[in-house]
């Protein structure tokens, strides 16, 4: 027998609440007034920091880039987390990511009690909220740190830290010795249309790596007038752009999960390509025949800093992990590992010989030579009033369009 | 049967290929279950036992495999539950709206998983404010099993008919008896397949997941997504998906026994 | 006293449920609907509102302005287009392999095979199922590298592996899918009766007339069955091009980058109407031959 449902009325009705729920569910943290301005013309949050240090609260979760936070799962003698976590009682569980845009999505999720933020993610969480202002007074060790990785644009507003350095390092072009002969001295290798490689490049994915490609044109086409390699605006965009769609068809894979970078040169998949130098160090350890070098043209890098959650439940315990991050034994250890400079100059100590000379710990001028990332917005970064220059949303609709 | 021997030939030929295409990348699943290079060098020069061995001891395998188990089991009886009730709803009465009703209940598994999973995820933390955890993982996959149980049981009902249940009632039986006495043993062989079906269905789900866990919980396609590139750790998740293999041929076959030839395999 | 008084309420509610079909029918379909209807079409709905929002791009936090601005961006730039054609083709092509592998080894399952074989012929079509989708596919990558399986075997006839890219993204797709075609069809052709076999030779029609004539009109239903699951599974799938798909993207990897990376749902809330779109045109075509009652 037919039966007219009111049922469907019922549900209809139901569904069209729930899309008004919907509407005003989906969250929207509105600019809550009242608060510092940052570099790009942001306003930070005015959100409040802690004062004083209490008990540990027994757990830490950290979100990280692949291998600050090893505990001896990846290779047992690598290992500053077990040490931490006997010592404070705080046990940590850790979440790679693989590219800032995943960190900062990652720090929304409010799941995580610290972490460490490249450039081009630490102003987007501060502006956001997700992270809040450092109390350093709370951090001993914080002290040792270098003078010029502290207060600077990318991890503190007027003059309040929002972390503590981490470290610094450059973008590296890894290469297979056994196949790319002669050994690569610039970035065209990568770049130039008539590779011998073709077909077995490998580059970083994600928009910020558009900056890479800028890098390159500072050098070969200097008449773009490129002064800064996160300051594009939309004609020196369009030639990166232009650039790495030629790139594209000799690129093999694109990688963001490390290890995928590291299987693919095993294999010989990819032979030559940017990377990282644990990455290097990783495929070495594996049997690949692998070298690492930083090009004439110079290197777009990172400079991290560790970021307290605003929401996070386990700050004492963050703030035990900062401190021990940068304490000389951890922090010799994750640049030696890694492959970058400590923040700590003690750490040059305890780290094996050259290491420090390598990485250029310490030394400001060369640290000022690598473009760290940042991210690129409106208000030119090179400081050029007459232009508005691209900004990371363009990145990222660029970038998909390179990858095509 | 009418088919003439070349033909049975070409196709006893033809299967005999497809067996091995299923079967060759498996194998060599097996194969790098025990091959001494940690990345998997091909062909694999050394063999070894180091990695089940590791694997017995995995304390993260042995996690992410009850916590999938758990999911599984939560979400197969929430289906049942559901997909019975749908089942017989559609099969036994005609509404308006009937055929939208079994389209819904097909959306699920027909819209891609990551459209469901983004969906969900944004329902669940925007508008319901729930964080994200175990429970978020259960309701997104009893969610998309609905649909395996469905099948099977309307495939029963409809080879059932209703004459069983009338003559009960004739009889004098309750509405309730008659679904203790009559319907429910009739249905039990769909149930036990629609359910095992779905078992498999969640144990394996990874994109749907990855939107509705939370950090703490690895379910185990999630706990191998998380481990399969690294090093030490790859030849590891081999050895699972072996012993996985081996130990879901007997749920399979016993599955098969009870459902009869045709209604186990309508579902998923 | 109490038992008997349970087992008048008990009696009670019965009769009243005997008599008001209506009341059983509400009962019965309440449940789900409320979880499929409300639950889960109200998540999707939300999810669509929010296409129709924007994203500030500096903070990831999406900003409740209803505009059209990413429709818009995806019908003007070029390249969603190209990837929701690649997509499609993509997803057209595994569901054809599948379709071709899948009808022998179905057609021999059903007609040729003897019970026992029969039985085992299907626990070994349903045991891949258990071994992990990640595993399968990277096991695929491996055989599929430089030195691998395929390349080693493919140097035998002369060939070279296709490496990574979107050749190796169909194959592996096609063999996931695989046990989820071979099922439907099975099923189907199991349901053909012998007699209209029979029938068809003893009007003197040979095998392949028969097949053509017979019984591919009537497995068709079981075929569009089958292949709604490749279809959608290969159209949202993001995955497996990650791992086998060397530099491509799929629609897929948009959304999945969209919301992940960019933290941009609303944009890609809005590239996900576009499976969507798909697979409810393919549904209702798919409902038109009486698959759905296969599925």
């Amino acid at each position: 027998m037919s039966h007219r449902s009111p049922r469907l009325t019922k549900i209809a009705a139901a569904c069209a609440a729930l899309t008004l729920v919907a509407a005003c569910g989906t969250s929207d943290d509105g600019d809550d007034g009242g608060g510092s301005t940052g570099a790009g013309g942001f306003t930070a949050p005015d959100l409040p920091m802690m004062e004083e240090l209490g008990e540990g609260e027994g757990e830490v979760n950290i979100l990280a880039w692949p291998g600050y936070a090893e505990d001896g799962s990846t290779d047992p003698n690598v290992d500053w987390v077990t040490p931490f976590e006997e010592e404070t009682g705080c046990e940590v569980s850790v979440k790679y990511f693989g590219t800032s845009d995943e960190a900062v999505n990652l720090m929304k999720s409010g799941e995580y009690d610290v972490v460490s933020a490249s450039g081009d993610a630490s102003l987007r969480l501060i502006a956001a909220g997700d992270v809040e202002p450092v109390n350093t007074d709370l951090i001993p060790n914080y002290a040792d740190v270098y003078d010029f990785l502290k207060e600077r644009d990318w991890n503190s507003v007027d003059g309040q830290m929002y972390g503590v350095p981490h470290g610094y390092g450059a973008n590296l072009l890894m290469y297979r010795t056994d196949v790319v002969d002669p050994a690569p001295t610039s970035w065209g290798a990568v770049f130039d249309e008539d590779s011998p490689y073709a077909g077995k490049i490998t580059a970083y994915d994600s928009p910020i790596y558009i900056a890479d490609a800028a890098l390159y044109l500072m050098k070969t086409q200097p008449d773009l007038g490129i002064e800064h390699p996160y300051a594009l605006d939309e004609e020196q965009l369009a030639a990166a752009v232009d650039l790495l769609k030629t790139q594209r068809e000799m690129i093999s894979e694109y990688w963001s999960d490390y290890l995928k970078e590291v299987q693919a040169f095993n294999t010989g998949d990819s032979v030559i390509g940017t990377t990282w130098q644990v990455i290097a160090n990783v495929a070495q350890a594996e049997g690949a025949p692998v070298e690492a070098i930083l090009p004439e043209e110079g290197a777009t890098g990172w400079s991290d800093t560790w970021m307290v959650a605003a929401d996070s439940e386990n700050k004492n315990c963050a703030y035990l992990w900062m401190n021990h991050i940068v304490s000389p034994e951890a922090n010799a250890a994750v640049a030696e590992w890694f492959g970058e400079s400590p923040a700590n100059p003690k750490a040059c100590d305890l780290a094996s010989k050259g290491h420090c000379e390598t990485f250029h710990a310490g030394e400001e001028d060369y640290a000022e030579q690598i473009w760290y990332w940042t991210t690129p917005v409106e208000q030119c970064l090179d400081g050029r009033e007459d232009v508005t220059c691209t900004d990371y949303g363009d990145w990222t609709q660029a970038w998909t369009e390179i990858k095509g | 049967m009418s088919i003439s021997p070349v033909f049975r030939m070409v196709l006893r030929v033809l299967t005999g290929l497809a067996l091995l295409i299923i079967y060759v990348p498996l194998a060599v699943v097996v194969l790098n279950s025990f091959n001494a290079s940690r990345t998997f060098a091909w062909p694999p020069e050394d063999l070894t036992l180091e990695w089940w061995r590791r694997a017995a001891d995995s304390q993260g395998a042995r996690d992410a495999i009850l916590v999938s188990v758990e999911v599984a089991a939560i979400a197969t009886v929430i289906s049942l539950v559901l997909g019975t009730m749908a089942a017989l709803a559609l099969q036994r009465y005609r509404f308006f709206g009937r055929d939208a009703v079994s389209l819904l209940i097909i959306l699920p598994i027909a819209l891609p998983g990551i459209v469901t999973g983004i969906a969900l995820n944004n329902a669940f933390r925007t508008i319901f404010g729930w964080d994200l955890g175990f429970l978020t993982i259960v309701v997104a996959h009893a969610t998309f099993c609905i649909v395996t149980v469905f099948n099977n049981v309307i495939a029963r009902l409809r080879r059932m008919g209703e004459s069983l249940e009338e003559a009960s009632a004739d009889l004098g039986a309750s509405t309730f008896t008659t679904f203790r006495l009559i319907t429910f043993p009739v249905m039990r062989s769909a149930l036990i397949a629609g359910g095992l079906l779905a078992f498999a269905l969640s144990f394996d789900e990874i994109i749907v997941t990855t939107f509705t866990a939370g950090a703490q919980q690895q379910t185990l396609p999630i706990w191998i997504f998380n481990n399969l590139f690294r090093p030490n750790q790859g030849p590891v998740v081999n050895v699972v998906a072996v012993v996985l293999i081996l130990a879901s041929v007997l749920p399979i076959w016993v599955s098969q026994k009870l459902a009869g030839r045709t209604d186990g395999l309508a579902g998923r | 006293m109490t038992e008997l008084a349970s087992g008048g309420t008990r009696h009670r509610l019965s009769a009243v449920l005997h008599r008001r079909p209506g009341l059983r029918l509400g009962l019965l379909i309440s449940p789900p609907m409320l979880w499929l209807g409300a639950a889960y079409l109200g998540a999707l709905g939300a999810l669509f509102v929010t296409a129709l929002w924007a994203q500030d791009s500096f903070t990831g936090e999406t900003v409740r302005e209803w505009n059209l601005d990413n429709f818009r961006l995806m019908w003007e730039s070029e390249v969603y287009r190209r990837i929701a054609l690649r997509t499609l083709g993509i997803a057209a092509l595994v569901t054809l392999v599948d379709i071709v592998i899948a009808f022998p080894i179905a057609l021999y399952m059903a007609k040729v095979a003897s019970p026992r074989l029969q039985r085992f012929l299907v626990i070994a079509v349903l045991t891949p199922l258990w071994a992990s989708y990640l595993v399968k596919a990277y096991a695929w990558r491996i055989m599929l590298s430089e030195d691998g399986l395929v390349a080693d075997v493919g140097g035998f006839l002369g060939l070279d592996t296709p490496g990574y890219g979107l050749a190796a993204t169909v194959i592996t797709l096609s063999y996931l899918w695989l046990p989820y075609m071979i099922l439907p069809i099975y099923a189907g052709l199991e349901r053909l009766p012998g007699s209209m076999l029979e029938a068809s030779t003893d009007l003197g029609a040979r095998t392949t007339h028969t097949l053509r004539r017979v019984v591919l009109p009537t497995v068709f239903p079981a075929v569009v069955a089958g292949s709604i699951f490749t279809f959608s599974l290969s159209l949202g799938d993001y995955i497996t091009v990650e791992i086998v798909g060397g530099a491509n993207q799929m629609l897929g990897n948009v959304v999945y980058d969209n919301v992940g990376a960019a933290n941009n749902l609303p944009f890609a809330a809005a590239v996900a109407t576009i499976p969507v779109v798909i697979m409810l045109v393919y549904l209702a075509a798919a409902r038109r031959t009486g698959a759905l009652d296969d599925v």
